[in-house]
């Protein structure tokens, strides 16, 4: 079952919230997570599990450490969503 | 009063104990001779055969928020909100942040992040530890957390010695201090060990009381019907610094860190010397590194953990250091009322040892329902109510602050009223 762009950012402005309490509307796509949301690396496989928990999609380190920005990680999990 | 040493003063209190979620509320429970112990409600302690505890009276997660708890180990979060109290206490002094050190201990550290950590690798795979378990294991987590709080760049230390360890932390600031390395150290003690395995663990060694139908009677050091200590949690911290810091910010003086004893019993890995030689050591030591008097000790904040074992020889020993003046200074074993602490007691003891100088009033000893035969002999004045601290001839009134750790470590701490 495919989610809209919007469906995974809301989801993912839960999950940052959750982890790193940064209010939800705050993770907007061109947030960069170390600069913009002082998310260290540490909270970031944190992220990564809890993404793979509410998406289904599997964020691999290698893959983890390209994803700088809000964006990166919700065209991360479009894309992995469609060919899964 | 030693004279060519640095002078170390404290200038900051926190605290968070069974009693309450500061230092106010900690020392007027105390002084009302409240008790912390409690029946312990989770379902765990049905199988186990003790079934009280002393548990923190305000969650210190709550104090820190969801966010900053989830990566600390509760007995990190107690030590930062304890260590912050203190450093607010203290007007969060300005300084130099290579020139403010930490030195804050625990005895078992995270014991309870390990132990979920490790059901969660069991029941769910190593992907779902947490990132950030290890910095909650590490039993030097809260000192790195207080350092971070505070930008302190001096030093970040955690000696471990046990049910010592709160204690030897505030000497190792005392002596951070006096050797020039900081100008302002933030030190304590804290622990969390209330966890099925813990408990199980002391109640094997026959160390912890039975007497779960009346939990605010069990902790009765000094009493004949003691039978093992109570286990507690929280934490204490003070802000320690050189007079003269203190004095060119008009920072006001609470007391003075006078001295430090140490020595080990080499005894037993986990029994009390029956003679308190190396107690008395400590005490001794104590008394000399603090150039105070025998007779200036008015006050003694025993270690007194309310065991069958360990009460006695430590009054012997404290009766032995101060020998003809022993009769002035009044004791309290204030764990009749908080339980222990282990790494977190020579902390909180600490800061009451300080209230009572400050107040001029020793807290009492609750449960001295009827007094041991054998110490009664020892012929100390064990305060089993508030009592007025005695007047000195000379110098500044002095209190004793014990602390004895498993593995035989003997601390002993001297505070003289401030000038």
């Amino acid at each position: 079952m495919a989610m809209t762009e919007q469906e995974i950012l809301a989801g993912l402005g839960e999950i940052i919230d959750e982890i790193a309490g940064v209010p939800a509307d705050a993770v907007t796509p061109s947030k960069n997570f170390v600069d913009d949301l002082d998310i260290d690396s540490l909270s970031m496989v944190e992220i990564a599990v809890a993404a793979q928990d509410k998406f289904g999609v599997e964020i691999p380190d290698e893959e983890l450490k390209n994803l700088r920005t809000v964006q990166d990680v919700v065209d991360y999990v479009q894309r992995a969503a469609v060919s899964a | 009063m030693s004279t060519d040493q640095v002078s170390v003063v404290v200038t900051g209190l926190g605290a968070t104990t069974p009693l309450g979620g500061d230092v106010a509320s900690t020392w007027s429970a105390m002084l009302s001779g409240k008790s912390g112990v409690r029946p312990l409600a989770e379902s765990w302690a049905k199988e186990l055969p003790v079934r009280i505890a002393a548990a923190a009276a305000v969650d210190p997660a709550t104090v820190l928020g969801r966010v900053a708890s989830r990566r600390m180990d509760r007995y990190q979060q107690f030590a930062l909100v304890a260590a912050r109290q203190a450093w607010q206490h203290a007007g969060a002094p300005q300084a130099d942040p290579e020139r403010i050190g930490v030195a804050f201990s625990s005895g078992v550290g995270g014991m309870i992040s390990t132990l979920s950590a490790y059901d969660t690798l069991r029941e769910r795979g190593w992907q779902r530890v947490s990132p950030f378990t290890v910095p909650m294991l590490m039993p030097n987590g809260a000192a790195g957390w207080v350092s971070l709080e505070l930008g302190a760049r001096a030093g970040a230390h955690s000696p471990a010695s046990a049910c010592s360890s709160g204690a030897e932390a505030i000497a190792y600031g005392m002596e951070m201090i006096r050797s020039g390395r900081a100008d302002v150290v933030v030190a304590g003690g804290t622990e969390a060990p209330i966890h099925p395995l813990h408990l199980a663990a002391f109640a094997s060694m026959r160390a912890l009381s039975l007497r779960n139908d009346e939990p605010e009677r069990a902790s009765r050091p000094y009493d004949k019907g003691r039978d093992g200590f109570v286990l507690g949690e929280g934490a204490g911290a003070v802000v320690l610094e050189s007079a003269q810091h203190a004095a060119r910010r008009g920072a006001e003086v609470l007391a003075i860190v006078a001295g430090v004893g140490y020595s080990a019993d080499a005894h037993h890995i986990a029994q009390p010397d029956p003679d308190g030689a190396g107690a008395m050591l400590a005490i001794r030591r104590a008394l000399a590194d603090a150039g105070v008097a025998a007779d200036q000790i008015v006050h003694v904040n025993a270690h007194a953990t309310s065991t069958p074992a360990g009460d006695l020889p430590e009054l012997l020993a404290i009766k032995e250091a101060l020998g003809s003046a022993a009769g002035n200074a009044i004791i309290s074993a204030t764990k009749s009322m908080t339980g222990h602490l282990i790494a977190g007691a020579g902390a909180l003891e600490s800061v009451a040892s300080i209230c009572a100088l400050r107040e001029g009033v020793a807290p009492p000893t609750i449960n001295v329902d009827d007094l041991d035969d054998e110490i009664a002999t020892v012929g100390l004045d064990i305060a089993t109510e508030p009592r007025r601290l005695r007047r000195v001839e000379h110098g500044l009134p002095a209190a004793l602050n014990n602390s004895f750790g498993f593995g035989g470590h003997n601390v002993a701490l001297v505070f003289t009223a401030a000038d």
